[in-house]
C-alpha cells in the first residue's frame, strides 16, 4: 500500500520538499537519535566553535624577574580583590619575600601582610650585605605533588597546565596544603575548602592575563606560554638565565624565576 | 554444567549491576571525561567574575592619556595599578568611578627609598622630599618626568646619580671626583673625566680626623688595594 502511495505521488514533483515514506522517515530518526545521544548524555563533547576557548592549545607559565620587584606588593593586593580573598585572617594566593643577607651571613626573611602594603623601611642599613624582593605563588608544577595526594580528584591540572581546585568536590582533608613544597596552599577561612592562585584562569579564557602581572609596575611579573610559542614568556626564557623553585624535588615547576639568589628556598 | 556454576554466575551477575548502579548513583557528572577529576569544575572556575578590567579596555575610552602614557616613564604602569579595580567601572561607565588618589600615599609605595628595591629605581626619601605637598603639584602621573631640568651628569648617568642620591655620598657633586671635560659632552666615549687614582684621594675625607665621617688609617687599613675595589664609591656600603 506504501508502494502504491509512493507510486501516485511523483517524485520528480516541483515540491522543494522530499518526499519520505514512513519506513525511510523511522530509520533517520532512529539514526538521529543514536547520534545525537552521546551528545545529549554528555558522552562526547560537542567541539568547539571558532571563537571558543580551547584548553589544548595553550600551556601556560609566569616569569619572574627577581631583579625588577620593588616589593610595592600591587601584586598581591590586586590578586585579593581580583579572587575575594577575605583579608581576616590572613591568607594570599601570592606573597612577596623581602630577603636580607646580612655582612655574619644569616639570611632573613619577612614578609608582612605578605607585603601587601609594601615593606617598613629597615631601621639601619648597618650590617646589610644585600637584600632583595622574591614574588611567590603557586608553581602550577607539571607534577603537581598537591593532585597526587588528593584523596577524592578534587584537585587537578587542567590541559592548559594549570592547577585548579573543584571547590564543589573538595573535601577539605588538608593533603594538599601539607604536600605543596611551596606553602602555596591554605584552607580558606570561609568556603571551608582548599585555596589557591589559579593564575586567574576565569582571565585567561577571557584571553587577559592574571590580575598581578595586569598591575605589576615593573613588568618583574610575565605571563606567557612555556614550549616555544612566541609570547613575553619565551622571550623572557630566551634571554635570562631562568631557574626554578626548589627543583630538586622534580616537581616541574611553571614558575621560572631570572636573577635568582641561591639563598632563595 | 555443575550445579553451583549458574548461582555463582548470577551471584557475580548480581555483584557487577551493583557496582554499575553504585558508579552511577556515587560519582559525580562529567568526572572523568578530561582527567581524574570533573570536567564542570572548570566551569565554575571560570564563572568567577572579574574585577580587573585591563589596561586594553580603558584604552578604548581614555585613548589620549593611554598614549600619553605609554611614551613616558610610567608606560609599565597600567591604569589599574594607580586606579584600582575597575571592571565595574567600564560596564557603567558613567554610575561607577574609579579611584583617583590624590595625596602622597600612593606614590611612596613604590618610590620611597628602601635599601631592598632595585638598583637605580627612582626613589626619595618622603621625610625630607617636599614633605606634605601632594606628588601630583609637581610630577604628572601619566606622564612623571622629574620637575626641574636635571643637571648635566644625570642626563646619561641616571642610574648612578639615582642611587647616589639615596647613599651616603648624596651631598657630593660628580665633580668632586671626576674632573670633567667640556668635550666629554660632546664626544663621551672619547674625551673620558678624570677618576680618582689613587687611595689618598679617598683619604681626603676618609684619613683626615673629620667629625662625622668615617675613619680609617690609611697604612694599615688594606694597603694592597683600592678604595673602590672594596667600596662602591656611588653607594658606599654602611658597616658598624
Amino acid at each position: 500500500m506504501i508502494e502504491a502511495d509512493n507510486q501516485a505521488t511523483p517524485n520528480q514533483d516541483a515540491s522543494p520538499s522530499r518526499d519520505v515514506d514512513r519506513r525511510e522517515f523511522l530509520n533517520e530518526m532512529l539514526a538521529a537519535c543514536g547520534t545525537a545521544a552521546p551528545v545529549l548524555f554528555g558522552m562526547v563533547r560537542v567541539p568547539l566553535q571558532d571563537d571558543q576557548y580551547d584548553a589544548a592549545e595553550h600551556y601556560y607559565g609566569m616569569g619572574i624577574d627577581v631583579n625588577k620587584c620593588i616589593g610595592c606588593g600591587r601584586c598581591v593586593q590586586a590578586c585579593t580583590i581580583e579572587n575575594d580573598v577575605p583579608e581576616e585572617p590572613h591568607f594570599t594566593n601570592t606573597w612577596v619575600e623581602r630577603y636580607i643577607i646580612t655582612s655574619d651571613g644569616e639570611v632573613v626573611v619577612d614578609s608582612p601582610d605578605a607585603g601587601m602594603h609594601g615593606f617598613p623601611r629597615t631601621e639601619t642599613e648597618a650590617g646589610i650585605f644585600k637584600t632583595f624582593f622574591v614574588p611567590k605563588l603557586c608553581n602550577h608544577c607539571e607534577e603537581a605533588p598537591c593532585v597526587q595526594v588528593c584523596p577524592v580528584g578534587a584537585t587537578f591540572t587542567t590541559q592548559d597546565g594549570v592547577v585548579l581546585v573543584d571547590e564543589g568536590y573538595c573535601i577539605g582533608c588538608r593533603y594538599c596544603i601539607q604536600a605543596c613544597p611551596y606553602g602555596a596552599r591554605y584552607l580558606h577561612p570561609e568556603k571551608h575548602v582548599a585555596g589557591k592562585c589559579t593564575f586567574c584562569y576565569h582571565r585567561l579564557v577571557e584571553g587577559l592575563v592574571p590580575a598581578c602581572v595586569e598591575v605589576c609596575p615593573t613588568q618583574a611579573r610575565l605571563f606567557g606560554e612555556v614550549e616555544g610559542r612566541p609570547t613575553p614568556l619565551d622571550q623572557f626564557m630566551r634571554f635570562n638565565s631562568v631557574q626554578v623553585l626548589k627543583g630538586h624535588l622534580n616537581t616541574k615547576p611553571k614558575v621560572y624565576y631570572a636573577n635568582l639568589d641561591g639563598e632563595v628556598r | 554444567m555443575p550445579q553451583q556454576v549458574p548461582r555463582l554466575l548470577a551471584v557475580f551477575l548480581l555483584a557487577a549491576i551493583a557496582l554499575v548502579v553504585a558508579r552511577s548513583l556515587l560519582v559525580p557528572e562529567t568526572f572523568g571525561e578530561l582527567g581524574h577529576y570533573r570536567a564542570a569544575a572548570i566551569d565554575s572556575v571560570i564563572a568567577h567574575e572579574k574585577k580587573y578590567a585591563g589596561h586594553q579596555e580603558c584604552a578604548l575610552c581614555h585613548s589620549s592619556i593611554a598614549q600619553e602614557r605609554l611614551a613616558s616613564n610610567h608606560r609599565g604602569v597600567r591604569c589599574e595599578v594607580c586606579h584600582g579595580p575597575s571592571a565595574n567601572h567600564v560596564a557603567a561607565p558613567m554610575n561607577v568611578k574609579p579611584e583617583a588618589p590624590r595625596d602622597r600615599g600612593l606614590c611612596v609605595l613604590c618610590h620611597e627609598y628602601n635599601p631592598s628595591r632595585p638598583t637605580g629605581f627612582p626613589q626619595i626619601d618622603p621625610v625630607a622630599h617636599n614633605p606634605l605637598l601632594p606628588c601630583m603639584s609637581c610630577h604628572d602621573p601619566h606622564a612623571p618626568v622629574p620637575p626641574v631640568a636635571i643637571a648635566e651628569c644625570s642626563a646619561c648617568h641616571g642610574q648612578i646619580a639615582r642611587q647616589k642620591a639615596v647613599s651616603h655620598h648624596a651631598t657630593l657633586n660628580c665633580t668632586t671626583c671626576h674632573q670633567v671635560p667640556e668635550q666629554h659632552k660632546v664626544n663621551p666615549r672619547a674625551v673620558r673625566p678624570t677618576k680618582p687614582e689613587d687611595r689618598a684621594f679617598c683619604g681626603g675625607c676618609h684619613a683626615q680626623a673629620v667629625p662625622g665621617i668615617p675613619q680609617i688609617d690609611l697604612r694599615t687599613h688594606n694597603p694592597t688595594y683600592q678604595c673602590w675595589q672594596c667600596h662602591y664609591p656611588h653607594f658606599p656600603e654602611t658597616r658598624e
